[in-house]
C-alpha cells in the first residue's frame, strides 16, 4: 500500500526539481525548512527523527537540498519528509509537510487491532505498521 | 441638557429617545466600548437621528415612556448611545446608524446576554420598517471574557498531522434514510479515497431509520479503517445535537468513549447550548464543528437580520473550531467579497476596515484562536483554483455531492478531488499562475488520475451563478 500522509502523497512521487520548488516556496514565505526520517510510519508518530536542526536563516534551496539528499544517502530505508516552520504569532507551528521520500512502493501497512468491550457490542480499535514487527533499522 | 431632563422627567410620559440621551453626537466611543452598526429603515416620518436612537435605547435601557426609576442609577452609563448617522449610499429610505455599549452591559463571557441586548427586543419595534445588524466591534476588554475556539487552526493540523493545504471534506448523502451500517459505508469510502473529514448533515440526529448510537458505532469504524488502509488521520464529524442537554452530554460522552476527534453542532441548539459544547469540548480536547443551520433565515436580506459576518464574530466568541461560511462559488447565498470578509473575521488576528468585502470595524481579536472556516454546497473539483484563490490554505472543502456523485464510485470521487487539490497547491507554491492555469493544471493532473478525469468531464458545465442577495455598498473601482 501507500502511505497517504503529507501534501502531494496522492500525486506521483516527487522529483528532485519538485521537492526544491517546494523548498524554495518554504523560504520565500520566509518559513524555515526541516527534515526529519523514520521507519516508524505509524500516522500518529508525531515525532520523526530530526536531521540536524531546522535551518533557520537558510536563503537558498539548494543548502536544503543538499542536506535533504545526504539524508537520503544515509537512510535511503526510511521514510523522509519536509516541513515548514513558521514562528509568526498565534501560529507557531508547521505550515508545510511532505513526504519527499519513500524507502517502497509497496508498504506492508497496518494491522487494525480489534478489543471487543462493553459486553462484546461495541469495538476498540488499535492501529500498528507491519513494519515495526521488526527492529528499528531492520524495517525496510 | 440636565435642565431638559429635568423637566423631561417632570412631564412624564412619551419623549422622544433623542431628548433622552439616546441620541449623542459628540460621543466619542470609548475604546471598552461595543459599537453596533446597524442599517435602518425608518418608518415614512421618522427622522433618522431619532430611529437611531430608539434602537439604542430598546437595546439598552429604554422603555416606551419615562420611567421615574432610572433616576435612582447612573443611567448615562447604562444606555447605548447612537452618535453618528449617515444615508446609504444609493437608497434613500436606509441609513446607517452607529450606536456604542459600555463595557458594564454584557455579562462576562455571554453571547446569549450580548445577543439579548443588541438583537433582543429591537427587530420588532414599530417605528422601523427594517432594521439590520451590520456589524460589531467588540472590544478586547469584553472578548477577554470568552475562551473562543477549543482549539484555534494551528493546534487541530497538529491534532490532524495535515499542513500546507485545505482540508478535504464531505457530507454524506442521501441526507436522510440511511441505515448506520450503509451510512458508515459512505464515510469508509470516502475516507479511503483521500478525504481527511467526513460529516454528518445538519438534520441527521437520532430518527427512527438510524439512531445516534448506530451511527457513531459505524462511522467510528469506518474511521479506522480508512486510517488502516491509507496510514493517515481521518475523523468523521458526530452530530451530538438533541432534544435537550441531557441527550446531547450523552452523545458527546459516547463520541468521546469510541475515539472520535471531532464532533459537530447545529446552529438551532441555540447559543446557551453551543457555549456548554464548546466548554465541554474544551474540556474534553475535541474538535468542535458548527453547521450554521437556520442562519439564512436572518442573514440573508440586505434590509432586516442580522449580518453573518456578526454571527461569525459571536460563533468565535462562543467558541468553535469550523464554522461553515459559504463558497462564493457553490450552490448556497453568498458574494464573493462578502465571503472572503467573513474568512478575514473568522482567520485573521487584526481585522482591517474594508467596504469591498463589508467589514466596517476594525477588530482586534486581543489573541483569540481563530476559526476554520467551512465551504460547503454544490462545489467541485473543477472549481479548485477558485477555491484555492480565494479561501487559501486554512478552509475545510466539502464536496458532498462532487464526492458521493462520482460515476466510479465515492472512493474515485475522494480521489479526484484530492488529487486536483494537491495539483493545485504545488502548481501554486510553484509560483505558477494557477487561477488562470487552473483547467490546464486539472487535466495534466489527470493524465495519472482516471477518477480526476472523469470528474471533470461529468461536471465541466455546472456552475451556480445567481445575483447574491446580500451585497456591499459599494462596488469595486476597477485600476487603471
Amino acid at each position: 500500500m501507500r502511505i497517504h500522509q503529507g501534501t502531494f502523497s496522492f500525486l506521483p512521487d516527487l522529483t528532485d526539481e519538485q521537492i526544491e520548488r517546494q523548498i524554495d516556496y518554504i523560504l520565500r514565505n520566509g518559513w524555515s525548512v526541516s527534515i526529519e526520517y523514520t521507519d516508524d510510519p505509524h500516522p500518529y508518530n508525531n515525532y520523526w527523527l530530526m536531521w540536524g536542526l531546522p535551518m533557520f536563516d537558510l536563503k537558498d534551496a539548494a543548502g536544503a537540498m543538499f542536506e535533504f539528499k545526504k539524508c537520503r544517502e544515509a537512510f535511503p530505508n526510511h521514510y523522509i519528509k519536509i516541513n515548514g516552520f513558521d514562528p509568526s504569532p498565534m501560529w507557531q507551528a508547521q505550515r508545510v509537510s511532505f513526504i519527499a521520500h519513500r524507502p517502497t512502493q509497496d508498504d506492508p501497512g497496518f494491522r487494525l487491532k480489534r478489543t471487543l468491550w462493553s459486553d462484546g457490542r461495541v469495538q476498540k480499535y488499535g492501529l500498528e505498521p507491519y513494519a515495526t514487527d521488526k527492529p528499528a533499522g531492520e524495517r525496510y | 441638557m440636565i435642565q431638559d431632563k429635568e423637566a423631561k422627567y417632570k412631564k412624564g410620559g412619551v419623549v422622544e429617545y433623542r431628548e433622552m440621551g439616546y441620541w449623542q453626537p459628540d460621543y466619542e466611543p470609548k475604546e471598552t466600548d461595543t459599537i453596533a452598526l446597524f442599517r435602518i429603515t425608518p418608518q415614512p416620518g421618522v427622522e433618522a437621528e431619532e430611529a437611531a436612537a430608539a434602537v439604542a435605547g430598546e437595546s439598552s435601557t429604554a422603555t416606551w415612556t419615562v420611567v421615574w426609576t432610572d433616576r435612582l442609577t447612573t443611567l448615562e452609563r447604562y444606555q447605548a448611545k447612537a452618535y453618528r448617522v449617515e444615508p446609504v449610499p444609493g437608497n434613500p429610505e436606509q441609513y446607517f446608524a452607529w450606536i456604542a455599549y459600555d463595557l458594564a452591559l454584557f455579562e462576562e463571557g455571554s453571547i446569549a446576554n450580548m445577543t439579548s441586548s443588541i438583537i433582543g427586543n429591537v427587530f420588532g419595534f414599530k417605528a422601523l420598517k427594517a432594521l439590520r445588524l451590520e456589524d460589531l466591534r467588540v472590544p478586547v476588554a469584553y472578548l477577554k471574557t470568552f475562551l473562543g475556539a477549543p482549539h484555534g487552526i494551528p493546534v487541530e493540523r497538529d491534532l490532524l498531522n495535515k499542513y500546507g493545504r485545505p482540508i478535504l471534506g464531505a457530507t454524506v448523502k442521501p441526507k436522510l434514510g440511511l441505515s448506520g451500517r450503509n451510512y458508515g459505508r459512505v464515510v469508509y469510502e470516502a475516507l479511503t479515497g483521500g478525504l481527511d473529514f467526513t460529516k454528518d448533515d445538519e438534520n441527521i440526529n437520532s430518527q427512527p431509520f438510524m439512531r445516534w448510537r448506530d451511527r457513531f458505532n459505524y462511522a467510528q469504524e469506518a474511521v479506522m479503517r480508512a486510517e488502516q488502509m491509507t496510514g493517515e488521520r481521518k475523523g468523521h464529524y458526530m452530530n451530538v445535537t438533541a432534544a435537550d442537554m441531557e441527550q446531547v452530554y450523552e452523545r458527546l460522552e459516547y463520541a468521546k468513549e469510541i475515539g472520535s476527534v471531532i464532533v459537530m453542532v447545529d446552529l438551532t441548539m441555540g447559543y446557551t447550548a453551543l457555549q456548554s459544547v464548546s466548554k465541554w469540548c474544551h474540556k474534553n480536547g475535541m474538535i468542535l464543528h458548527l453547521h450554521r443551520a437556520s442562519h439564512a433565515t436572518f442573514t440573508r436580506q440586505k434590509s432586516h437580520g442580522i449580518s453573518f459576518r456578526v454571527l461569525a464574530k459571536w460563533m468565535r466568541m462562543l467558541g468553535v473550531d469550523h464554522i461553515h461560511a459559504g463558497t462564493a462559488v457553490g450552490k448556497l447565498e453568498g458574494d464573493p467579497n462578502l465571503t472572503r470578509g467573513y474568512y478575514d473575521i473568522l482567520r485573521l488576528q487584526h481585522v482591517k476596515p474594508d467596504p469591498i468585502k463589508g467589514i466596517f470595524f476594525e477588530q482586534d481579536w486581543g489573541y483569540l484562536p481563530a476559526v476554520m472556516p467551512v465551504a460547503s454546497g454544490g462545489i467541485h473539483a473543477g472549481q479548485m483554483h477558485q477555491l484555492l484563490d480565494l479561501f487559501g490554505d486554512d478552509v475545510v472543502l466539502q464536496f458532498g455531492g462532487g464526492t458521493i456523485g462520482h460515476p466510479m464510485g465515492i472512493a474515485a470521487g475522494a480521489t479526484a478531488n484530492r488529487v486536483a487539490l494537491e495539483a493545485m497547491v504545488m502548481a501554486r507554491n510553484e509560483g505558477r499562475d494557477y487561477l488562470r492555469e487552473g483547467p490546464q493544471i486539472l487535466r495534466e493532473a489527470a493524465k495519472n488520475s482516471p477518477a480526476l478525469a472523469a470528474a471533470l468531464e461529468l461536471w465541466k458545465d455546472v456552475t451556480f451563478d445567481y445575483t447574491s442577495t446580500d451585497t456591499a455598498d459599494v462596488l469595486p473601482t476597477p485600476t487603471m
